[in-house]
């Protein structure tokens, strides 16, 4: 999963302090594995020199914390690439197309459309593995349907979800 | 090239609408997978292209011919000469024989019983019903029964096959059999597939794929990563 793209989506949201982005992140994404302060400000040094965010003035007595940062168009720019670009279907590599519906239901981004897309790239990759079964020896069978009942576990939740949008876009913009 | 078109279908059973302006094309020889959630309207679709179905508003062209606005009779033609059927579970006619089963779209065309035993006769070869064909529905397998069905179906040499869930009610094993046979046997010739699903397995069988959702269709294909 992109860390810097997902701290880039929370920061389309709002000018956020490190702190901010750190606790929602966790919050949202962290899922056990939380984020290193550390982790948090070199990636917002990095989006800094490539333009795609920047920091704000230099805040008077509000704690440690003494700026925020801003995204650039260029920021949002690339987080809008991000989240119309389904995510390469192989198993194990999901956390990031679970990233990608929050986000897009944060910042009020069409997370239906999104996981159309995702929808049409699983069923193209289930295709090219059930034409692979067809000529393939039995080793080449078994991964492939092994890959076919992950990605088809995948597809139930993308449709599971997109037929709960409404309620779930209330709850992630608490 | 187009052998089948929906254009702005609207259907609805009694107050309930079921399809709310579909529109879709079926290009001729591809296999076409019509999914969605239960309650979409796929079935409503499929029964409105294959003319069982009438619509309330829209139309439905097949092979260039308007198929919504003509008699029952042409389109109960069409129905036996040009289209073959598969549904979830076989329907298949308990009094009779595998073989009198699958050749019963020829007998009721009015073909002779001996050339369309002769023709039903030649599916069971290449379905793996060898040896079956004396059998009742009752003493099948619901796997053999599937393969029966697909028989059926085929036996007409259809332009289109409709199949709408056609390994709902199978193992997974069993359904990828029948999977492998169908699309085996359609693509050999050149038949056109019109697959209603809900399980993208079955869906991967297919050249490309339409969602179904409230009653209209979305397309969303060659979508890269």
């Amino acid at each position: 999963m992109s860390v810097p793209l997902t701290l880039l989506g929370l920061l389309e949201r709002e000018p956020s302090h490190g702190y901010d982005l750190k606790r929602d992140y966790d919050a949202y994404f962290g899922r056990g594995k939380p984020l290193r302060y550390s982790q948090v400000y070199a990636t917002l040094g990095r989006l800094t020199r490539d333009g795609k965010a920047t920091p704000g003035p230099v805040e008077q007595g509000a704690g440690p914390e003494r700026r925020r940062y801003i995204i650039t168009d260029a920021g949002v720019a690339d987080v809008e690439e991000w989240l119309s670009e389904p995510v390469q279907p192989e198993p194990d590599l999901q956390s990031e197309l679970f990233a990608k519906v929050v986000l897009a239901l944060i910042l009020d981004r069409p997370a239906g459309r999104y996981l159309d897309i995702q929808r049409a790239a699983h069923l193209q990759r289930m295709r090219e593995l059930t034409e692979l079964k067809s000529h393939g020896d039995p080793l080449d069978v078994l991964l492939a349907d092994h890959a076919l009942y992950r990605l088809e576990a995948d597809l139930r939740w993308i449709d599971h979800t997109a037929a709960r949008l409404e309620p779930l876009a209330k709850a992630v913009r608490r | 090239m187009t052998i089948l078109q929906a254009k702005d279908v609207v259907k609805s059973f009694g107050q309930t609408p079921a399809l709310r302006g579909a529109s879709m094309t079926v290009r001729q020889g591809e296999i076409l997978a019509v999914m969605g959630p239960s309650g979409s309207g796929k079935s409503t679709l499929l029964h409105c292209l294959a003319g069982i179905l009438v619509p309330d508003e829209g139309e439905i062209w097949f092979d260039g011919q308007r198929l919504d606005t003509t008699t029952d009779e042409h389109r109960s033609e069409l129905r036996r000469d040009r289209f073959g059927f598969v549904f979830q579970t076989g329907q298949l006619v308990p009094e009779l024989t595998a073989e009198e089963n699958a050749a019963l779209p020829l007998l009721l065309g009015g073909a002779r019983r001996a050339p369309a035993i002769a023709e039903a006769r030649a599916w069971f070869g290449r379905l793996g019903l060898d040896g079956l064909e004396q059998r009742r529905s009752g003493e099948l397998s619901g796997g053999q029964a599937q393969r029966l069905a697909l028989a059926r179906g085929l036996v007409t040499g259809p332009q289109v096959l409709f199949a709408d869930e056609p390994t709902g009610s199978l193992d997974s094993v069993s359904g990828e059999i029948v999977m492998n046979l169908l699309t085996a046997a359609v693509r050999e010739q050149g038949t056109t597939v019109v697959l209603v699903t809900h399980d993208a397995r079955v869906a991967a069988y297919a050249d490309r794929e339409i969602i179904v959702r409230d009653g209209t269709v979305s397309t969303l294909t060659g979508v890269q990563p």
